[in-house]
């Protein structure tokens, strides 16, 4: 019997066994030898992980917490490197090996004709990797390190297609912006370091105490509570890398990357290692009802917002991404109410849909010769019946149709905020409600724009349009059915069994997720409450508005836009955060940059100080020089003044 | 078999001897003269090597000791010795020695052997300089250090050479005449020139203010701190890429040794009393220095720049810890604060070096260092461009490479001294990220930009070889930090006791 500790070891270092090969070695394995040995890997890792899966859910596994090396020891501070295995953690790497496992396969068909083939194969690898260092972690450094690693590579593959100026734009952009919730992270940690003297989860947990009796002041005179402080840090982290307003800006621009990472990275993943590391530090966060009530607006005002703005876009990508932008948002108004399981329930679902509804995009921009403007399109039901139906599945998933994974995890969610009671909740309550409306209106809206109604497209994408290859079709099968039925199956184990009960710690005065059990008598009636009026006619109607608008009355959306002008202008604009943080944050820094340069150190220091005294001596002694005449009678009148002035001093003085 | 060798000798004398046969080796037999300077820097890099392997962690007392009378008639010894704060550095300078030799290999055409010479006798001094625990040999080797590197840069330099060498001589020189005065100052109060009796020493606050700011003007310079910093940049643009790969890599380290070995030790009131001050540049040149490596269009200007603005926090950690001590919380986070300046000292030197050694092999074929003649790199050096993201990444901060980690515990520890601190250094990881990777953007990716870069050749063997040597102690350093942090323990919590006593 092999030892736990040697799997758990195994499940990352597989996956990045596959991406050192690929990466270093590419040329020498080509291609097959790239994807076979990447495949392998994150198969390994997706296995193992299964393995665990079960071990933690169904045969009682005990934690695991142990560290694998010390990194560090530094003023008796351990610096561990080391893995924390319960039930979310076991969830989440699942969730993350499998997904990547459908897009490594999906790859081989999405990259056939790519000179970085090799390259692409090795950086979603080393993707999955980071990522399970992340999830896998018992402490805040290596959460740090997956947190900073996961970045670096959504990096490198934002920019994959480096000769694109807007793709190298989209990269750099998406680096800052979560370095600045980076920023806020590490602050966070060392504001938990600081009052526990430790960066081990469960050492902090326990001493988070300190953390609630202490108040520092951040600004003089104003006394704040440090665990407030060190969650709303921590939150903002989360804020960058789960992408919300008002640092949700580079995920959009991420889709310049190759389609198969927007859904494992931007989209099934990474961005939900936000959401994961609130769920995790909730021995924090229901120590404070002021950082949960920070994060329930924040994720409200992404949820209903940003779906807004998916109404307007016209790239079948960005669609997706602002839905990704959306739920993202539901799933951090969860958090915020106490609801840390429905919160990560939804992940686990959305991933799935969402995983298949970028990569049926990817199978449509591909059938389109990488045309991604879904005005071009339509009609594409008949060309393409299995990238059609799993489609259709991915989007009644995604608006919450009764019975799907989606309905259930999204139920779970608006219940949950219903019942919470932290300030600002009823809000969020109405921004998730409407926000179900929304996220019917635009999935639809695409999904009839692109498959049924007139066909758009030019005569020779047109005659080339046929269904993807297995390779790319098969992933799409196999994310389809657990999108549409893993939320029956699991809804009971992940919400309201005692999967989580050593993971998550909700305290008794948050009482959403208690309110949520209430509600819930099986899946069976939790499907059929889902037909009484409420969440799924607001559904419903999205998707026949949507109907209406882009199928029966075709002219409609062009009248609608023109007396609408304004809200149509400002979503189609984004609220203008581009344009402002390029006018306030980039231009501001290079002008800051430019003065200080230019007059900082160029005037002042170099002009004034350094050469300045420079010229000084050479002026003082150029006056001096001539002091020094060589006439006998000037140095004799020179001797007598100082004579006197001597003699005067020592007289009077 | 160490033991009885007198091992610091031998690695200060033998690139010294060494660097002198190379200059009698003549240009007539470059190729000689060049394998000459290999041999003798690898030798002496395995000679450093049994410092850190028969080091003993358990004690802050100096090791590897040798002491002779020199000049008795001033109690002037010959006396050297290491502790956990000198040895990392020592194996900093043998190890980027070869590195130079090895980047220099066909690069340098014009008098090999005397540039080889430079560098080697460079070698010793600076080894010298990091041993010495007598004042006077230690200021002997503080000077004699600048002259190999003036003439590195005068004779192998660019264009405007004259400008940058006087500047460069007369910055550093008037820093340490200051500090002569104040170690002979020392002298008359204690009769020894031994660095240890000046850390006992007692002296007043007055005295101790104006000794600190004699060592302030000659370490600040050397860091270089802002506002004293402007040579730097003119420096690292003159200079042949050796040139700037030892002055970034090691000499800018000695000023941040300086602080650790006379600054805190001995005036440790006065460093207490002026910390704002250390503090308050330590984060200009965080924020300010960072703004302004934005914008710059030379790039070795803005790692420069970016060098300075690292450095920061070399000279933050060292001065934080005073406010950490006293900040009503146990003294836990000092020695976080000063192991994390010394490790990112180490880093520093890793990480610039090959930044340094980056912009080198691009100048060598292109011929210029302005980023707008280039963009599209990656598309002609694929293993260059590998590598210069790596570094970029590095020198951005990415946790797993050694650029993390002395941030990393110096803004924890920064924490306990003040959220706003805390706050102003953490601004490195937003401006740090957004200097490095624009700089990237314009010159590694994007489409080829023009001819020059079209007609670009990837990268060599013996490039590949420094390059991946580089990288893997950047690595190395960032996935496990405790063996250079472990030898420090004892020097560093002795040091802290030091200076939480009051001399008053």
């Amino acid at each position: 019997m092999v030892s736990m500790e040697f799997i758990y070891l195994a499940i990352p270092m597989a996956s990045l066994a596959g991406a050192i090969i690929a990466g270093f070695f590419g040329k020498q394995i080509g291609r097959s030898g790239a994807h076979c040995v990447t495949i392998s890997g994150v198969a390994v890792s997706f296995i193992l992980s299964l393995l665990v899966l079960n071990n933690v859910a169904f045969e009682g596994a005990p934690i695991y917490n142990q560290s694998v090396y010390t990194w560090m020891i530094s003023d008796g501070i351990r610096f561990e490197v080391g893995f924390l295995i319960d039930g979310l953690t076991a969830l989440m790497m699942a969730v993350v090996t499998g997904v990547s496992l459908m897009v490594h396969i999906y790859t081989i068909g999405y990259m056939h004709d790519d000179d970085g083939y090799q390259r692409f194969f090795s950086y979603i690898s080393l993707f999955t990797f980071s990522m399970l260092m992340l999830v896998m972690s018992n402490n805040f450094l290596q959460l740090f390190f997956g947190w900073e690693a996961v970045g670096l590579v959504s990096y490198l593959l934002i920019g994959f297609w480096f000769k694109r100026e807007t793709a190298i734009y989209a990269n750099m952009k998406a680096f800052l912006v979560n370095r600045v919730g980076d920023f806020g992270f590490l602050l966070g940690i060392a504001v938990v370091l600081m009052y526990t003297g430790s960066l081990d989860y469960y050492e902090v947990f326990d001493r988070a105490d300190a953390l609630v009796a202490a108040t520092t002041q951040v600004i003089p005179g104003i006394d704040w509570s440090v665990i407030t402080l060190a969650c709303i840090l921590l939150f903002i982290g989360a804020m960058g890398k789960s992408a919300q307003v008002p640092l949700h800006v580079w995920l959009p621009d991420s889709m310049e990357g190759p389609t198969p990472i927007s859904a494992l990275i931007h989209a099934a993943t990474m961005v939900t290692a936000g959401i994961f590391m609130v769920a995790r530090m909730s021995p924090l966060f229901e120590l404070s009802s002021t950082a949960l009530s920070f994060v329930i607006v924040i994720g409200a005002t992404t949820a209903f917002f940003m779906g807004l703005i998916g109404i307007v876009q016209n790239d079948i990508k960005r669609v997706v991404a602002y839905s990704t932008l959306s739920q993202l948002g539901y799933m951090t108004v969860a958090l915020g109410a106490s609801a840390y399981s429905a919160a990560i329930f939804h992940l686990m679902t959305h991933a799935f849909f969402k995983a298949l509804l970028f990569l049926a995009a990817g199978s449509v921009i591909i059938a389109m010769h990488h045309e991604q403007d879904i005005r071009k399109m339509g009609g594409l039901k008949k060309y393409m019946p299995i990238t059609y139906w799993v489609s259709l599945v991915g989007s009644l998933a995604l608006i919450g149709f009764p019975g799907t994974s989606g309905y259930f995890s999204k139920d779970a969610i608006l219940i949950a905020t219903k019942n919470a009671d932290v300030w600002g909740a009823d809000y969020a309550y109405w921004a998730v409600l409407l926000g179900v409306f929304v996220t019917a209106f635009y999935s639809f809206r695409m999904f009839f724009l692109v498959f049924h109604g007139k066909e758009r497209m030019d005569e020779h994408t047109r005659s080339h349009l046929h269904e993807t290859p297995p390779v790319v079709t098969v992933p799409l099968i196999l994310l389809a059915i657990p999108s549409a039925i893993i939320g029956w199956f699991t809804i009971e184990t992940v919400l309201f069994s005692d999967f989580f009960d050593q993971a998550i710690v909700i305290f008794e005065e948050h009482g959403a997720m208690a309110a949520v059990a209430e509600a819930f008598h099986g899946p069976a009636s939790f499907v059929l409450h889902g037909l009484a009026p409420g969440p799924t006619w607001l559904a419903a109607g999205g998707v026949i508005a949507a109907w209406i608008i882009y199928l029966k009355k075709p002219g409609w959306a062009a009248q609608i836009k023109s007396k609408l002008e304004l809200p149509y202008r400002i979503l189609d604009n984004k609220y203008y955060f581009d344009r402002f943080n390029e006018i306030v944050f980039a231009a501001t820094a290079r002008a800051v940059g430019q003065v200080l340069w230019r007059l900082g150190d160029a005037l002042m220091i170099d002009g004034l100080m350094v050469n300045g005294s420079a010229r000084l001596v050479g002026w003082i002694s150029g006056k001096l020089r001539h002091v020094q005449t060589g006439y006998l009678n000037h140095y004799a009148f020179a001797m007598i003044s100082g004579l006197i002035l001597l003699l005067g001093w020592v007289v009077l003085g | 078999m160490y033991a009885d060798w007198p091992l610091l000798s031998l690695v200060i004398w033998t690139p010294i001897l060494g660097g002198i046969l190379v200059l009698f080796a003549g240009d007539k037999e470059p190729a000689g003269a060049r394998k000459i300077a290999l041999v003798v820097s690898i030798v002496t890099f395995l000679l450093t090597l049994p410092l850190y392997t028969q080091f003993n962690t358990d004690t802050h007392l100096m090791q590897f000791v040798e002491r002779q009378d020199w000049i008795a008639a001033f109690n002037i010894e010959y006396y050297l010795g290491v502790d956990g704060i000198s040895m990392p550095l020592i194996l900093l300078t043998s190890f980027t020695t070869v590195i130079v030799i090895i980047s220099a290999w066909e690069v340098i055409q014009y008098r090999v052997s005397q540039y080889m010479a430079a560098f080697l006798i460079m070698e010793g001094f600076m080894i010298g300089t990091f041993s010495s625990l007598d004042a006077v040999l230690f200021y002997i080797f503080f000077e004699a250090m600048l002259i190999p590197m003036f003439l590195v840069i005068g004779v192998w330099g660019g264009a405007n050479r004259i400008y940058a060498t006087l500047k460069f001589f007369l910055y550093t020189f008037i820093g340490s005449v200051l500090m002569l005065v104040a170690l002979i100052y020392m002298y008359t109060q204690s009769g020894s020139f031994a660095i240890f009796d000046f850390h006992h020493l007692k002296l007043s606050l007055t005295e101790q203010v104006l000794i600190f700011l004699a060592f302030l003007v000659a370490f600040a310079v050397k860091v270089p701190m802002w506002p004293v910093h402007t040579w730097l940049p003119d420096a690292h643009v003159e200079a042949p890429t050796g040139g700037s790969v030892i002055l970034a890599a090691i000499m800018l380290k000695i000023g941040g040794y300086g602080f650790l070995r006379f600054s805190l030790p001995i005036t440790p009131d006065a460093s207490a009393e002026l910390d704002w001050l250390i503090i308050t540049m330590s984060l200009t040149a965080v924020v300010y220095i960072g703004f302004v490596a934005l914008v710059q269009r030379d790039m070795k200007k803005l790692i420069a720049y970016s060098s300075i603005a690292h450095m920061g926090f070399v000279t933050l950690g060292f001065f934080i810890v005073f406010r950490i001590i006293n900040s009503g919380h146990g003294d836990q986070g000092a020695g976080l604060a000063l192991e994390g300046g010394m490790v990112q000292m180490v880093s520093h030197g890793f990480i610039s070096g090959a930044l340094f050694l980056c912009v080198g092999v691009m100048y060598d074929r292109m011929h210029s260092r302005q980023i707008a003649d280039y963009g599209g790199v990656v598309n002609t050096m694929p293993v260059f461009a590998a590598f210069m993201v790596f570094f970029a990444m590095a020198n951005a901060g990415l946790p797993g490479t050694s650029g993390f980690v002395g941030e990393f515990m110096v803004i924890l520890a920064s924490f306990k001294a003040s959220f706003w601190i805390a706050f102003l250094a953490a601004l490195t990881l937003i401006l740090g990220a957004a200097y490095t990777l624009w700089m990237v953007k314009r010159v590694v990716f994007g489409d080829v930009a023009n001819d020059n870069v079209a007609a670009l050749t990837d990268i060599n063997r013996r490039e590949f070889l420094f390059l991946a040597i580089l990288a893997l102690a950047v690595l190395g350093l960032g996935l496990w930090p405790d063996p250079l942090v472990e030898v420090m323990h004892p020097t560093i919590d002795n040091l802290i006791n030091h200076i939480a006593n009051s001399k008053l």
